[in-house]
């Protein structure tokens, strides 16, 4: 028996939001008890006063790099990050090596996972064999295996029949398609957003029609088949505006964007800065805050970290050269508590975002929520802490990111997964991972 | 320019007193408009040395520079090298048909070997926009750029300054027009600051697809009219058509961008009577540029590869610490 005592808790999913403690039996949510806490707890206490208690955050989009790619990051490494940066549960994209594209690779990734692991690791697998575009992968085999969606992130799949078809045939099983979403032949040879930003440095552009062209596909897709698809790492105005209208039509898509995309601009870039380099690149100031509007009005959905860990000698050379992408599990929450500041997004906006919704569209059980009965990830927030983002206290095996020096003000305090707790900043309470 | 070797400037004509503080030269895109002038009035105390029957100075005497070409060039090189030897630098080549480079070794490896050679100064050109930048951050000698893919060429953009100023005694307020490929030049992004800074009224020209909209934000004029662009023009310069970057079609064939956006006798009848014609070479004769407008008294292509020499003896003599050894 566990009480995280006293906390602001707040729980959208059951539409919570108040003063109470809950009570942790056996793994789950046994209760909550609003109000003063009780006096006597007969088992381990943790006080949550002047915290926020959330359900355990959940980043839908992540690169665990493991099997294939261990020294950027690995399954320890990368879920130890994640429960330090506030999350219980972490969905891993499948451009590993050998690529997920195989149930013994899925299993193989559990399993690690399981024994291994500082949260719960929920696999997407890739849509295509190898990742090549060609031919769909086993899909219900891979589910049954463990897999949660299907993506062949960062390398979307380029031939429009292949992805009607993939649409098509998981409907049946009303399995989730993740889409990277990027018309190849417009964004070839590019290394930033085009922009004046790219062209001041004579850097080769990726226009945001490389993504818009590529979102609208995807739509029409959705709307061809019926099948349910979820757009990666909205980077763009368009994009956004696709999205709503998508929506609106009443067709099952829906959304993600990074931390990044509403943080930074191509501005960014200066210097060369191979930091500020991913896919989709950073953008303007006005995609920035279409990004923004996006989540909002709640067309955006969900955020994710796209933590993408590189060494450092593959961001550490020439721009174009450099390889794509940021770790974000440690700065994702944060970065995402400074939307609060404007006061148009709430908390439990917040927590939909980076809890409820992935949970809802992964279709993972028991998750995203706090109600009695669920499982007890729990992610605890102190939001007035204010801290400095120092590359000595990163967790990843990579240390890819632009945001050191940063002061954020919010983090995780504690994290339990499954009753268990993986990260800890409070004095009492210690970890056990 | 006597007595170098033991610290002395060279005897100035009106080089203004300013402190000589950079390390490399990267681009000119953050140089002061005092700079680049210190650095042609350092070009014009240089080209006193090449008039003389022995063009040779004892300035660099002793010190290494390493030409490091990643990227093939005849010119540029010849250039740097005959710039060095000229100061009596040890002048060593070093190309990426010959170099480990080939072997698949990173751009910082062979950056962090010929550092530890403990060179005094490496040129380097480069296909990546901002490898001189990188390089930089990792050497701990200075960094000339001699050009780093569609980024900058700031000696090219410095001797295209004094090349106009030498022929039209200013720049500010004539009118230069800049027509090729916008999009991939180097040449045109040094020049929009050394020809740009110093107040001339420039404008760039080339086919929509190698002339991003954005470029209007550069403060030069754009425009996809020859015409326009030539018209009243005190100087034309021509960019080189890159043949081989055709990999995706920016035009429909040489021929019908010779036709719209090459320089020939007709086109330039538009400019001012004493207009003179430039080109950063090599030039594809025939394609941007007519043969005969190439070898017409106009052109002043070849006061232009004059003045690179000049241009980076006074760059290797100032970053060699000629400049500060005087103070």
């Amino acid at each position: 028996m566990l009480l995280i005592r006293q906390g602001r808790v707040i729980d959208p999913e059951s539409g919570k939001d108040e003063t109470g403690s809950i009570v942790i039996s056996d793994g789950k949510i046994a209760d909550f008890l609003p109000g003063e806490a009780p006096k006597i707890f007969d088992g381990k206490v943790i006080d949550a006063a002047g915290h926020w208690v959330l359900p355990g955050l959940i980043d839908m989009h992540v690169h665990l790099r493991d099997p294939g790619f261990e020294w950027k990051e690995d399954i320890r490494s990368g879920t130890v990050a994640a429960a330090s940066g506030g999350f219980s549960s972490v969905a891993c994209m499948a451009n590993t090596s050998p690529v997920n594209d195989h149930a013994e690779v899925t299993r193989f990734i559990r399993e690690k996972a399981a024994s291994q692991g500082a949260a719960n690791v929920f696999p997407v697998a890739a849509v295509t064999r190898g990742m090549e575009g060609k031919e769909m992968t086993d899909f219900a085999e891979l589910f049954e295996a463990g897999a949660i969606a299907f993506s062949d992130d960062g390398k979307p799949v380029r031939n429009a029949l292949v992805l009607r078809r993939a649409l098509e045939y998981a409907r049946a099983f009303d399995f989730l398609i993740m889409e990277h979403a990027e018309d190849h032949d417009l964004s070839e040879g590019g290394a930033a957003n085009e922009g004046w930003a790219a062209l001041r440095l004579g850097i080769p552009g990726i226009p945001s029609a490389a993504e818009e062209v590529a979102i609208a596909r995807d739509i029409l897709l959705a709307r061809l088949t019926g099948g349910r698809i979820h757009i990666q790492h909205i980077s763009t105005k368009m994009g956004v505006d696709l999205l709503r209208m998508a929506k609106r039509a009443g067709l099952r898509v829906t959304g993600e964007t990074a931390p990044h995309y509403f943080t930074l601009t191509d501005a960014a870039i200066e210097g060369f800065n191979t930091n500020a380099k991913m896919n989709p690149p950073l953008r303007g100031e006005e995609d920035r805050m279409a990004i923004l509007e996006g989540i909002v009005d709640g067309t955006i959905d969900a955020i994710a970290s796209d933590h993408a860990p590189h060494d450092d000698f593959t961001k550490r050379c020439e721009f174009v050269a450099a390889s794509n992408g940021i770790i974000g599990l440690e700065t994702a929450l944060p970065l995402s508590m400074s939307l609060l500041a404007g006061g148009k997004v709430t908390p439990g906006r917040l927590v939909e975002l980076l809890s409820v919704n992935p949970a809802r569209i992964l279709g993972i059980k028991g998750k995203g929520s706090l109600r009695k009965g669920a499982d007890a990830d729990v992610t605890i927030v102190d939001p007035e802490d204010e801290w400095e983002f120092r590359e000595s206290d990163v967790r990843s095996k990579s240390r890819n990111s632009p945001f050191y020096g940063w002061m954020m003000k919010g983090r995780a305090a504690a994290v339990l997964c499954g009753g268990r707790v993986t990260h800890s900043l409070l004095s009492d309470v210690a970890a056990d991972v | 320019m006597e007595g170098d070797a033991s610290g002395e400037r060279p005897r100035e004509r009106g080089i203004s007193p300013m402190e000589w503080r950079r390390r490399h030269v990267l681009g000119l895109a953050d140089f002061s408009t005092e700079e680049i002038e210190f650095v042609i009035d350092t070009a014009r105390s240089m080209e006193d040395v090449l008039t003389r029957d022995i063009k040779k100075v004892p300035a660099l005497r002793g010190k290494t520079v390493v030409n490091l070409f990643f990227e093939p060039s005849t010119r540029t090189r010849t250039s740097f090298e005959i710039a060095g030897k000229r100061l009596s630098a040890d002048v060593v080549n070093f190309s990426s048909t010959v170099s480990s480079v080939s072997k698949g070794e990173s751009l910082l490896d062979t950056a962090r070997n010929i550092d530890a050679m403990k060179p005094g100064i490496i040129v380097m050109r480069h296909p990546a926009s901002g490898a001189a930048h990188f390089l930089s951050r990792h050497v701990s000698c200075s960094v000339i750029n001699a050009g780093d893919g569609s980024n900058e060429h700031p000696t090219q953009g410095l001797l295209d300054l004094y090349t106009v100023l030498k022929v039209k005694n200013k720049v500010k307020g004539i009118k230069i027009a800049i027509i090729g490929d916008i999009l991939h030049s180097r040449v045109v992004r040094s020049n929009l600051h050394a020809l740009g800074r110093m107040g001339a009224d420039l404008w760039l020209c080339g086919p929509a697809t190698l002339l991003p909209r954005e470029m209007a934000r550069s403060g030069a004029n754009v425009t996809n009219d020859i015409r326009e662009a030539v018209r009243d023009a005190d100087v034309v310069m021509m960019l080189r058509i890159q043949l081989e970057r055709q990999q995706t079609a920016y035009f429909p064939s040489l021929r019908e961008y010779s036709r719209k956006y090459g320089l020939n006798s007709e086109v330039f009848s538009l400019a001012r009577k004493d207009a003179v014609i430039m080109h950063p070479g090599p030039i594809n004769r025939g394609v941007e540029l007519s043969d005969e407008l190439a070898n017409s008294a106009q052109s002043i292509i070849l006061n232009q590869v004059e003045s690179g020499v000049a241009i980076r003896m006074a760059l290797l003599y100032l970053l060699a610490g000629g400049h500060h050894a005087a103070h």
